[in-house]
């Protein structure tokens, strides 16, 4: 059945409440199973040896001491997993990079592997495998990745999107660009032009939780994987193509995951745990150290970015331009390509071009990350944007509510705006206390706005309803941040029931169809339009019921607060019945009571933030601290507001991270510095203030509540934000992120010299 | 192969395991003990995941060796419940909604109870410190101040001075 996904704008019932999560007991007495909590008989321990170069050809690689030793059960290299035929490109690149094949393309590249009766041994193993590298010349920097004498790491890359087709390969995948309107003649118009680079340097996703995951390859070749991922039905079937297994023959189970803010969409040592198992014939469990999570699993892109941005006099955008370059790792993305998409959409500009470049380094390769791509290109147009009225005298915030993009207005990249919550964020941080509040010496304060997409994508869910009345709804989409709570909420909502009442259970690869990942924001939109449609499912079900049980026609009967309710003068003495007085007579009027819903969930609502934050700068150390930060973020509708203040004050400060130290460290040797949480330093408890947020709430015309996917946005403001928070502390306008205290303390030695 | 056997108390009951010498008490517990609760985030550390009290001391189970818990007594997440209910702090991390993932949510609330054991009413700045060598990459930690200024407000009810 085809429901209609528009918004209706009810009244709602339970939806808005912040009732418990269901999965919190477990989570608190530590019985929830993450990823390197299962266990299988006679399970092995698999384990990966990693390339030390960050580029290199492996002349030949001995396996037989490692086999040799006892305990010893498997070794795979990347012989044990051969490229299928007709594999798709990118998986084919998945699959290389789980395995080196030939060379080895970053530190941390995998090139083999074993299963052992235990750890010890395993790693004991590791030792006795002897590798032949032949180092080859790397390149861990995008500037120099692009110049003409850069190593090159394909010799089948020529760039893309370029006039002519290029004749040599390069390190530079492909050229994406995207605009409105002639910007020569906009900057001709622009009485003021802000003209400035930027780099950022990459992050990775930090989640405290390692990969993991069991792998059981049986003789017959079927097989099961228990996996900490955001997507099962995904790494379903890219694993299974991955190694010639057919897609139905492999069950994914997802465990509790810990964490993974796009970094665990991406498949990393499962091939490689699968094909151990193959070969060992027993389970294995992987489990990845916090040294290969950084080394091996997706960090960000670095970048460097031109941006130019022209306005009038009187405070109108009238040209932008921005060239973003990013780094890839070391296979292709399209993340230069999403920062070109993101980059201007705040803003209405007439004239403007965003130009993205793709490019390959000698890096682990790329992963998504919360709104990936966004932040680092606001970074750069958020901090032009303040420079720029700072040169024209206007208000930071009144110059981005000029400009901000209004419904009906074309975007840069495509779509025209619908109703969209930019201008309504800005005048929520220009009336907020916070703007008011006073500060002292050293500190500073600033402001930044953000955008995402949001997706929707393949959803699918089962909704059934039990003997007793209860009901359990199962969805695909694994609970990245308390998404049980709110699809309960909602089932519970559309049926007229109490939320207790409500079980939501997260479904394994045999028991749904496909559902895309937990990413993009969609997991609560998405799966919450699939669980919206699944109980209207079950109320057609319902009124069947409850009119057999009464005799009388179905279109008799409406479902009203929880209950069937006999219409029409003719059956004034029917008392009403309960989905319990239903369900317990199901056996009898046609079995099991249940609603299905599959969907491609199309029309997620874009959602827009603007920031606030308070620094102070120690001018002895460099070191900066946030006082104060504010939130304020469009979410459609919030089905539960803890979770989705829970998701702005968690981008936020991950966002502050970025922005103040996070940031891959690379030796002249293309060897990661810092691959530890010790000196790849995340924000703890004391460095961050409470994170005040403010959810508004502009419906999304293309959901039945209105509902926005709210995951990601808060992310992209924080690292402009700061900086122009730093600008207005002490001064100096940084370009370089991290702002990290070395950082801050040369830009201000500078700074006082120049003034000298 | 040379071992040990070590014997001690966990959560209350007495426990005898044998292992490698160089076995960390983190592995001992999950892998020997069955104790998954105290989670791994990074071996080294840095991330407080594995969080436990020997001997009432708050320590990083992945730092210290399995040998060490001999005669001593360790205190996990799983020792938190008390005659079947749950620890005002494990409430209140539920009800403040102070947990995402919740990977990290077993050390916070062991490295929480230990500071409400030492301090009944900490100020929020050392509220933040305590809980300083505990990563968190879901919360911004907002809503985990919180959950432990409540608890601890609940406790302070509950016990009249
Ligand atoms: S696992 Fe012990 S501190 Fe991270
Ligand atoms: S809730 Fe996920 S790391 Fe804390």
């Amino acid at each position: 059945m085809k429901h209609d996904n528009s918004y209706t704008g009810q009244d709602f019932k339970v939806i808005g409440t912040r009732v418990k999560r269901p999965d919190g007991i477990d989570k608190v007495t530590g019985r929830a199973r993450y990823g390197a909590d299962a266990s299988l008989p006679g399970q092995l321990v698999g384990r990966i040896l990693r390339s030390p170069h960050a580029h290199a050809r492996i002349k030949s690689i001995d396996i037989s001491k490692a086999e040799a030793l006892q305990g010893v059960k498997a070794v795979v290299t990347a012989d044990d997993m051969p490229v299928p035929q007709g594999l798709p490109g990118d998986l084919a690149h998945m699959l290389e990079n789980s395995m080196a094949r030939g060379r080895a393309l970053y530190d941390g590249h995998a090139v083999a592997a074993v299963a052992a009766i235990d750890a010890k041994t395993a790693r004991k193993a590791l030792q006795l495998i002897e590798v032949d590298y032949e180092p080859l010349p790397h390149v861990t920097d995008v500037d120099a990745a692009m110049q003409p004498d850069a190593p090159v790491i394909h010799d089948w890359i020529y760039t893309s999107g370029v006039d002519p087709k290029p004749e040599k390969p390069s390190n530079v995948v492909q050229r994406t660009e995207f605009g409105l309107g002639d910007i020569d003649a906009g900057f001709a118009e622009a009485d003021v032009v802000v003209e400035r680079s930027y780099k950022t340097e990459a992050t990775h996703q930090g989640y405290i939780e390692p990969h993991a995951c069991l792998a059981n390859i049986r003789p017959d070749g079927s097989g099961e994987l228990w996996v900490t991922t955001q997507g099962p039905f995904v790494y379903r079937n890219v694993c299974a193509q991955m190694l010639g297994m057919d897609i139905a023959k492999l069950k994914v189970t997802s465990s509790e995951i810990g964490g993974g803010f796009g970094g665990k969409t991406h498949v990393w040592g499962e091939p490689v745990a699968l094909a151990l198992s193959r070969k060992a014939n027993r389970p294995v469990k992987l489990v990845m150290t916090r040294d290969e999570v950084f080394r091996a699993s997706g960090p960000t892109s670095s970048t460097s970015m031109d941006i130019k941005l022209g306005a009038t006099r009187d405070g109108k955008l009238v040209a932008a331009r921005a060239e973003m370059r990013y780094g890839n790792g070391a296979f292709p993305g399209i993340w230069g390509m999403l920062s070109c998409m993101t980059s201007f959409a705040c803003y209405e500009i007439a004239n403007c071009k965003a130009i993205g470049y793709d490019v390959v380094l000698n890096r682990p390769k790329v992963a998504a990350y919360r709104a990936p791509s966004a932040p680092m290109a606001a970074f750069g147009v958020e901090s032009a944007m303040d420079e720029l009225a700072a040169a024209i005298s206007m208000d930071p915030v009144e110059f981005r509510l000029k400009n901000a993009s209004r419904e009906g207005g074309q975007s840069h990249y495509g779509p025209v705006w619908g109703p969209i919550g930019i201008r309504a964020t800005l005048e929520a941080v220009r009336d907020h206390p916070h703007m008011k509040a006073p500060l002292g010496p050293n500190q500073g304060r600033g402001m930044a706005c953000g955008f995402w997409f949001n997706i929707g994508g393949q959803t699918c869910s089962d909704l059934n309803v039990g003997i007793d009345g209860t009901v359990t709804l199962t969805v695909g989409t694994v609970d990245v941040g308390g998404s049980r709570a709110s699809l309960g909420l909602i089932a519970a909502e559309e049926l007229g029931i109490a939320y207790e009442q409500v079980s939501v259970n997260i479904g394994d690869t045999g028991s749904l169809g496909h559902n895309d990942m937990t990413e993009g924001s969609r997991g609560t939109f998405s799966s919450g339009m699939a669980a919206i449609f699944a109980a209207r499912n079950t109320i057609e079900v319902l009124r069947e019921r409850a009119a057999k049980m009464w005799g009388i026609p179905v279109e008799d009967v409406t479902w009203e607060a929880g209950q069937a309710v006999a219409k029409g003068s003719a059956h004034g003495n029917l008392k009403p019945l309960t989905l319990k007085d239903i369900a317990a007579k199901s056996p009898k009027t046609g079995g099991p009571i249940a609603g299905h819903n599959e969907v491609v969930a199309d029309g997620a609502g874009v959602s827009f933030a603007s920031h606030i934050c308070d620094i102070e700068v120690d001018p002895e150390t460099g070191a900066t601290k946030v006082l104060r930060y504010t939130v304020v973020q469009d979410a459609g509708k919030a089905i539960h507001p803890d979770y989705v203040e829970g998701q702005f004050q968690g981008g936020a400060a991950q966002g502050i991270g970025w922005a103040l130290n996070e940031e891959y460290i690379y030796g002249k040797d293309g060897r990661l510095q810092n691959p530890g949480f010790l000196d790849y330093r995340m924000p703890v408890c004391s460095d961050l203030p409470f994170i005040d947020t403010k959810i508004l709430e502009i419906p999304n015309p293309g959901h039945p509540y209105g509902v926005r996917g709210v995951g990601e946005t808060s992310i992209v403001p924080p690292l402009a934000a700061i900086g122009n928070a730093l600008s207005n502390a002490v001064g100096v306008r940084m370009h370089h992120v991290p702002m990290s205290p070395p950082r801050i303390l040369k830009a201000l030695r500078e700074a006082e010299r120049e003034a000298c | 192969m040379s071992g040990v056997l070590v014997t001690t108390t966990i959560n209350g009951d007495a426990v005898q395991f044998a292992c490698p010498e160089e076995e960390t008490l983190l592995d001992a517990l999950r892998d020997r003990v069955g104790l998954l609760g105290v989670k791994e985030g990074c071996g080294t550390g840095d991330c407080g995941a594995c969080s436990i009290t020997l001997d009432g001391r708050l320590v990083c189970s992945c730092l210290v060796l399995a040998a060490e818990a001999e005669g001593r007594e360790v205190t996990t997440v799983e020792g938190l419940v008390e005659g079947g209910k749950l620890h005002p702090l494990q409430e209140n991390f539920i009800s403040h909604a102070a947990l995402q993932c919740g990977i990290c949510t077993p050390g916070f609330l062991v490295a929480a109870k230990s500071l409400l054991d030492r301090n009944p009413d900490p100020t929020e700045t050392e509220i933040r410190y305590a809980l300083a060598g505990n990563l968190c990459r879901c919360t911004g930690y907002d809503k985990i101040v919180r959950a432990v200024q409540s608890a601890a407000k609940e406790m302070r009810a509950a016990k009249p001075a």
